[in-house]
């Protein structure tokens, strides 16, 4: 297990190829420093992402997964984040109903120059992240 | 009695379609099966009552062939969604509509009497059902027995018809309680939620029968619930597997569950599947002002979008 013991969480990051992932590198180029609990998924636009990706994350071992992509309007396909959204928001209220609290996901807009914003976003929902704690509590430290 | 008039309006019709499709009376009389009505003598096999539950319509976007179709108000949103989404030609039906004051869930009355078999069943003009079995008869009014979408029912007249089989009805229940149950249930605490779900989907066979039935499944064969490659879910029997399976068909219905009730009907182990989708359509109703199966010339909200979205805000970390 990659995860450091007591200290990280699992969280999951679909990134869109044009704007967030570039944002992402951009954050990493100029030296930021950022949490380390984030595994990014490099998809080629945030319309790629099922919201089954998210629920799927969640309940085989995510801790809280993040969505990110292009600006409204600043799509790289045009208007892949256009639909994104209507799907992300739908699951965003699907997920308390099922019991599974809705702060473990999030989805935003970042773009490749917003180096800057990125850090500001990994920073505080991996924050918010290890305030929720774990969402899969062991089988074995049961009992 | 509209029997008479579903049949009167089958004959007229029956000459310029290959099959139409309603009900016949199946195994025992509460069951009632499906009849495909293809020469006109086969019409004195129809039967038109309330236990006339199953969601015809999910037999349409499958067929080629121009055929007629009865439907009761709520499987009249099942074609109108169908039609939203381009699944069926309209030209190809012809809809003969039959006003609906409710129906009977065969599974309450089988809870009522126990499970008792079936000799005969009989209505009275008061609304109740007469069952008759081997300990008595038992008098049920239906609107103790009927499926959960019977009691808060706003579309009792088909919203799309050719042909209508007695006189349109309004419906006399509020607006508002349609989703009420579902605001109730999002009162209670995550745990509670949790818990419940997994007390329920826990019992899932993953039968698929839900998924079978449900006329806006149209995958069907093709469900990525069995597909190898993707392989979404494993056959592990495991929790999770089964919280998968209910979720991947609430999220593959967002913005187009008619609520038929279909899912709920065949679920062999009674679990609420219907509730996740519900409250999807709560959703859709806040955020798009959208109801499936209403609008012929509506869309689907997750089919479009608007470059600015109103009720969506940003969320904040």
């Amino acid at each position: 297990m990659s995860v450091v013991a007591g200290k990280e969480l699992r969280i999951v990051g679909f990134l869109c190829n044009w704007c967030s992932y570039g944002g992402a590198d951009t954050a990493g180029v100029s030296r930021f420093k950022q949490p380390t609990d984030l595994r990014i998924i490099k998809v080629p636009c945030s319309g790629r992402v099922d919201p089954l990706f998210v629920v799927r994350a969640l309940l085989t071992g995510a801790d809280g997964v993040l969505v990110s992509g292009c600006h409204p309007r600043d799509c790289h396909y045009t208007d892949g984040n256009f639909y994104a959204r209507r799907r992300l928001e739908m699951l965003k209220r699907l997920l308390p109903f099922v019991g599974i609290d809705e702060r473990r996901f999030h989805y935003t807009w970042v773009s490749a120059s917003e180096g800057q914003k990125w850090q500001q976003v990994v920073t505080d929902f991996t924050n918010r992240i290890h305030q929720l704690g774990p969402l899969h509590v062991k089988k074995e430290n049961e009992g | 009695m509209s029997t008479e008039k579903v049949k009167e309006a089958i004959a007229k019709i029956l000459p310029d379609v290959e099959t139409v499709i309603c009900y016949q009376q199946g195994f025992d009389g509460l069951h009632t099966t499906p009849l495909f009505i293809k020469i006109p003598e086969e019409i004195n096999g129809l039967i038109w009552n309330p236990l006339c539950v199953q969601n015809l319509t999910s037999y349409l976007p499958s067929i080629k062939k121009k055929v007629g179709i009865v439907v009761k108000g709520c499987d009249s949103r099942t074609i109108v969604q169908y039609l939203q989404e381009g699944l069926i030609d309209r030209e190809k039906i012809v809809i003969i509509g039959v006003p609906c004051t409710g129906v009977v869930s065969v599974k309450k009355v089988l809870r009522e009497i126990g499970h008792q078999p079936v000799a005969g069943v009989a209505f009275d003009d008061n609304g109740n059902i007469v069952v008759k079995t081997s300990k008595g008869d038992r008098t049920l009014a239906i609107a103790d027995v009927c499926p959960d979408k019977c009691a808060t029912c706003q579309y009792p007249t088909p919203i799309v018809y050719d042909y209508l089989a007695g006189d349109p009805i309004k419906s006399d229940k509020p607006k508002e309680s349609v989703h009420e149950d579902i605001r109730q249930f999002d009162e209670k605490t995550l745990e509670e939620k949790k818990a419940y779900w997994e007390k329920e989907l826990e019992k899932c066979i993953r039968c698929y029968a839900c998924r079978n039935a449900c006329p806006m499944c149209i995958c069907q064969d093709s469900c990525i619930a069995e597909t190898r490659e993707p392989h979404w879910i494993s056959q592990k029997l495991s929790l999770t597997e089964k919280f998968m399976f209910h979720m991947i068909h609430a999220v593959h219905l967002a913005g187009r569950c008619v609520e038929c009730g279909e899912c709920e009907r065949v679920c062999p182990m009674d679990i609420p599947v219907a509730k996740l989708k519900k409250k999807i359509n709560t959703e859709m109703k806040e955020l798009f002002n959208y109801e499936p199966g209403v609008d012929p010339d509506g869309k689907p909200p997750m089919y479009t979008f608007n470059v600015d979205e109103v009720k969506i805000k940003e969320h904040k970390l």
